[in-house]
Parts: structure tokens; C-alpha cells; sequence
């Protein structure tokens, strides 16, 4: 993370000062959700499980087989959508991008749905590239539709083309469910997003994946930030504007692709986190990357814990909840913005 | 506060030398020629379309010329790094939009962007550069406001502080008074007045108001269909003729008698006052 321009105002020690409190609290989530359970454990054997394990004990193997992974799934995943979020809206100069809204997250789903039910690709490197393969695809669609319809890429004709691609994405991926449900069943994953029994096998694939692009995004936060004041400003500092945007798309392709392959299409975090940091952070991309990849993996691991305990023994999907939290903050986006 | 750099002398800062650019397939601007003199402030007039944006964005090599060159400090600027180009010549586009929530003092930040990497962050020359900058356009007091609450007048100062913190001996500035109060146009052209004149800066400006232009311009390039009409002082070029062959405007060319500077006021179809206030008698 780069430093930042210093000001005698109280906002810029808040900014250094919050992002450890935000980690900290993330700290408390994590430890939340892992004691958030059909057994709930108690904070003190949690600390230590992951201390001092004891192979013997039925809490702490629980805690390392299940429950941990599948938080450290919420904390990359968080991180991943709400960093993608950020830097499509920097880069597009529009408020509503970010991977599900612009069909990157549909794209990924049919692409890795097809392949391993019609392809039979199911090892743990194929999946993240499916996913990757299909976001790019996506994304490149959208675009297109966008720049043939009259008026151009606007940010209104991106959103729609991304619904409609969303749309008819979602619908060949239902069908295909639908013609091998049996083949498919395991896979109900890819149809709404889902931290719940996913495999842990994949973290090992689409972790470093995540973490590379995760880190590769926040050195180029501070580019951003020149680039949402416009091409010609960027030009004009120094960016080199297209080389940036090619690394831009790899990093939002690749953190939507692993996102997808380890949790499927959980749509409005890269909505609703970058929106959220925003209030506290101001408008430099240099504060806003680093505080949507804490606030984001704090977020997904709150969510996913009140997932479990919502309808206590049964557990909704993951992807349900980011999404009715997430609609109204769309709706409200798009409301202050046409008052 | 000063240039960054000292340009080798005798060696124009920027020099366009047959220069040809268009999108597609249309030609914009063709074989065109400009020397920019150093120090000094030059003012580019022309009819909407003529092309005047389009030359000073081939002169900031945001576009690419279709052929020909721009010589910046003798070299192509299209030889010369992204970065290095950054620290010589600044650019402000017309209507800039600044990201909804970046503060005054956060914009003229991102002027140094130039002099800073990802190893070399935000420093003491940093820090003056961007007070100076803003001292100079005079927007201290706005440091804290977001840029998007400002009126027309202060978020246009706010941006030629950006490019000022820039530090660069070449500032380029597409309209930069287009939409503000009279008022506010005249505090806006004092300033790229005294920054060539008192800084040493090099400044062009793609101007819309002809006399704005005539008063201010030490070197006036008056341009139509993508071509320089004529190119020199304001007491050599801004003459009625030319006005007539470069806006096909009708105009007489007056001199402030206090001031010594050209104005004009366009003449055919305007009813002459005493005949209005001879009409409202009747009625």
C-alpha cells in the first residue's frame, strides 16, 4: 500500500488508523463465524485449536476440517468480489459496475458448469480457468452489446447488457442443470453462490490466485484514482492509460474467476463494499482498495455466519443474503444518482 | 516554485512540424505547422470543429498524428516515455470530471503523480509543490471541500492547481474559461497571464472568447477547417479581415484606450442602439 498525501485534517489519521481496527474486527468475525455452528464453540477453544491443535479432539478437528477453511473461503472471496467491485467502478467511471451486475460472475458459473458437466473437467486447476475463460467471455459480450446499441458504452447500456447477458446466461445454465440434473446435482453451487460444503481442495488453486491478484490490485490503486478523473487527465500524469486497463481487466477477471470457483456467484459484494468504504475513505482508489479487501472479507464472514443462524438447523445460501442486502443498495444507488 | 527543468536554449519547447491527424477516416487537422514560443502564452481561436482541441491533444500526445511530428524540447513526443512527458508538459482537458467525494487538496495531489512511484512516495517537494500550487490558484481556503460542492469558477482554478503541481514548463489548457462569469474568466486568464509571464511557464489555450483571446494572447493562432489562417501577435493578426476569413464574422476591431488591447464587436445584422432607444420612445 502506498503512502498517501499527508493533511492536517483528522480524516487522514483516521484513514491510517482504521484500516488495523478493521482488521481487528475482521479478527472477531473470523472468530464468530467459526464459532457459529450446529455445535457452537466457545471462543477460548477455538484460540486453542488454532494455537496448540489437539488431533484428538472432536472441536478443534472440526474447527481445522470444516470450519476454518471455509471461513478463510469467506475472507478471499469477500476480499476478491468487493477489490473487483472497486476497480471496475474506477475504471468505468460507474457506480453500478462490479462483477455480478456486469455478468463476469454469470459468465464464470455457466463456463465452469458446462465444463464439468459436459467436459467432465472437474480438477481443481481446470475450474478457476473455466471460470476465467467464461468472466472474460462475459465481459467481452457486455462490452460488445453495449458499444452496437445506440449511444455507445454509457454506464446505463453497460448495466443493462450486463442484465441481459446475466439473464441469458443464467437461463442456458439452468437448462443444462436441468437436462443432467443427476450429473449436475453437485453442482447446484454454480446456480447461486454458496460458501457451504465447497471444496476445500480448491483453496489450494484459487487461494494463490486470489492473493496474487489481490496484492497486484492494491499497487495499482493509486493509478486508478488518476484514471477515474478521465483518459486524457490520466494521459496527461503519466498513466499509461491502455496498459493499465489490460492489467486492470486480468486482475478483475482473475479475482471474480477464483471467487466463483470457491463460493459461485455471490452477487452485490463489489456493489455494496466499495459504496460502504467509500463513506469512510473519500474518493482516492489508494484508500479504497485496501479498506474494500478488509471490510469485504469482514462482511462475507458475517454474512455467511447469519446465513447459518438465520433459520436455525437449516442454512440458506450464502448468495441469497448478499443478494437482499445488496438489491436495496442497488436500488439506492440508482436513485440518488437520478434525483 | 518554478520549472522543474531548464530547457536547452535556443530550442523551442514545442514544435509542430507537418502535422496531420483525424479519427477514422475523417482528417481533422492536415499538414499542419506551429512553432509555441517559450515563456509566453499562446491562444488558439477558431470556429467549433476547426480543430483546435484536436491539435492541442495531438500537442499533449494524447493523440496519435496520422503523420508528421510534435517536437517536444526537440525530441518526438511520441519517442519520449509516457512519465517523462508527464514532468514537461501538463495538460488540462475541457470539462474534467473529478470522482464524486475527492477533495480539493486530493486533486492537486494527483498532480505528482508524475513524481512518485510505487518505491518513491509522497515527499517534502511533494507536499510544497502541491501548497504552492494551490496558493497560486488561489483555492487554500477550499483544501478540505469535496471538488464536486464547488461552483464553475472555483473547481476550474482547482484544476489548473493540478496541473501547476506538476511542476511542468509546459502547461496546455483546452477552455479553460468556458462556462464561467465574466468575472471569473478574466481572474482565470490573469492567472496563465502571470504563470508565463512571471513563472516562466509556456502556456496554450484553445480559447472560445475572441476577445479574451485578442487581450491576452502574446502569440494568437487563429485556425479554420483543421489549418492555421494566421498566426502571430494580436496587433499583427486580430484584424477585421482575418476576423471575417477565420469566423466569417462581420466585426470592427476596436483598442481599449486604457488598456492598449484589441476587442472586437461584430457589426452586420445588429440594430444600432440609438435606433432601439428611438423605437421605445415610440411605444
Amino acid at each position: 500500500m502506498t503512502s498517501s498525501p499527508p493533511q492536517s485534517s483528522v480524516a487522514q489519521t483516521g484513514r491510517w488508523l482504521g484500516l488495523p481496527l478493521a482488521m481487528g474486527l475482521v479478527g472477531a468475525a473470523l472468530c464468530l463465524n467459526i464459532a457459529i455452528g450446529a455445535k457452537l464453540v466457545p471462543l477460548d477453544v477455538i484460540l486453542t485449536a488454532l494455537t496448540a491443535r489437539d488431533p484428538a479432539n472432536f472441536s478443534h478437528t472440526i474447527i481445522w476440517d470444516l470450519r476454518l477453511p471455509r471461513a478463510l473461503i469467506a475472507i478471499l472471496v469477500g476480499a476478491s468480489l468487493s477489490v473487483a467491485g472497486a476497480l471496475m467502478q474506477g475504471v468505468t467511471r460507474n457506480p453500478l459496475a462490479e462483477p455480478s451486475i456486469l455478468g463476469l460472475m454469470a459468465g464464470a458459473s455457466f463456463a465452469v458448469v458446462i465444463g464439468l458437466g459436459l467436459l467432465g473437467l472437474a480438477d481443481n486447476a481446470s475450474i478457476p480457468l473455466m471460470a476465467a475463460g467464461g468472466a472474460l467471455g462475459a465481459a467481452g459480450l457486455v462490452y460488445l452489446i453495449s458499444r452496437w446499441v445506440p449511444g455507445g458504452a454509457t454506464p446505463l447500456t453497460l448495466t443493462l447488457s450486463g442484465a441481459v447477458v446475466t439473464a441469458f446466461l443464467g437461463a442456458l445454465t439452468s437448462v443444462a442443470f436441468l437436462l443432467r440434473e443427476n450429473a449436475f446435482d453437485s453442482y447446484r453451487v454454480w446456480l447461486s453462490g454458496s460458501l457451504a460444503g465447497r471444496d476445500m481442495s480448491l483453496l489450494l488453486t484459487a487461494g494463490p490466485l486470489l492473493v496474487i491478484a489481490l496484492v497486484l490490485s492494491i499497487g495499482l490503486a493509486r493509478q486508478i484514482t488518476a484514471l477515474a478523473m478521465g483518459e486524457a487527465v490520466a494521459q496527461a500524469l503519466g498513466v499509461r492509460t491502455f496498459w493499465l486497463k489490460a492489467q486492470l481487466l486480468v486482475c478483475v477477471v482473475a479475482l471474480t474467476a477464483g471467487s466463483v470457483a470457491l463460493a459461485g456467484p455471490l452477487g452485490f459484494v463489489g456493489l455494496v463494499i466499495p459504496h460502504a468504504v467509500r463513506l469512510f475513505t473519500g474518493a482516492d482508489y489508494r484508500w479504497i482498495v485496501p479498506y474494500a479487501a478488509v471490510v469485504g472479507a469482514g462482511y462475507l464472514l458475517l454474512v455467511d455466519a447469519t446465513a447459518r443462524v438465520l433459520f436455525r438447523p437449516a442454512e440458506i445460501s450464502t448468495g441469497i443474503v448478499t443478494a437482499l442486502i445488496g438489491a436495496p443498495i442497488f436500488i439506492y444507488l440508482i436513485w440518488r444518482r437520478v434525483r | 516554485m518554478g520549472p522543474s527543468k531548464q530547457a536547452s536554449v535556443g530550442i523551442d519547447p514545442l514544435v509542430v512540424d507537418g502535422l496531420r491527424v483525424g479519427y477514422d477516416d475523417v482528417t481533422i487537422i492536415d499538414e499542419l505547422n506551429l512553432v509555441v514560443r517559450k515563456g509566453a502564452l499562446t491562444i488558439l481561436v477558431g470556429a467549433n470543429g476547426c480543430g483546435k482541441s484536436t491539435l492541442l491533444m495531438a500537442m499533449a500526445r494524447i493523440l496519435r498524428p496520422a503523420s508528421g511530428h510534435v517536437l517536444l524540447d526537440g525530441k518526438d513526443i511520441h519517442r519520449v516515455a509516457t512519465r517523462d512527458v508527464a514532468r514537461t508538459l501538463g495538460l488540462l482537458p475541457q470539462g474534467p470530471l473529478a470522482p464524486d467525494g475527492l477533495t480539493v487538496r486530493e486533486l492537486v495531489a494527483q498532480g505528482r503523480f508524475p513524481h512518485q512511484s510505487l518505491l518513491r512516495q509522497w515527499t517534502e517537494a511533494d507536499e510544497a509543490a502541491v501548497n504552492a500550487a494551490m496558493a497560486t490558484a488561489q483555492v487554500v481556503e477550499l483544501a478540505d471541500r469535496t471538488v464536486d460542492s464547488l461552483s464553475g469558477g472555483q473547481r476550474q482554478r482547482c484544476w489548473i492547481a493540478m496541473a501547476l503541481a506538476q511542476e511542468t514548463d509546459l502547461i496546455l489548457l483546452d477552455e479553460p474559461t468556458t462556462f464561467l462569469d465574466l468575472k471569473v474568466q478574466v481572474d482565470v486568464m490573469n492567472l496563465l497571464a502571470d504563470l508565463a509571464h512571471s513563472a516562466g511557464r509556456t502556456l496554450v489555450v484553445v480559447l472560445h472568447e475572441l476577445s479574451l483571446a485578442a487581450a491576452y494572447a502574446d502569440t494568437l493562432v487563429m485556425m479554420k477547417a483543421g489549418r492555421i489562417v494566421c498566426s502571430g501577435t494580436p496587433d499583427a493578426v486580430f484584424t477585421a479581415p482575418n476576423i471575417k476569413a477565420v469566423f466569417d464574422l462581420d466585426a470592427h476591431v476596436l483598442r481599449d484606450p486604457t488598456s492598449g488591447r484589441l476587442f472586437c464587436m461584430p457589426t452586420r445584422g445588429m440594430p444600432a442602439r440609438s435606433a432601439i432607444v428611438s423605437a421605445m420612445a415610440i411605444a
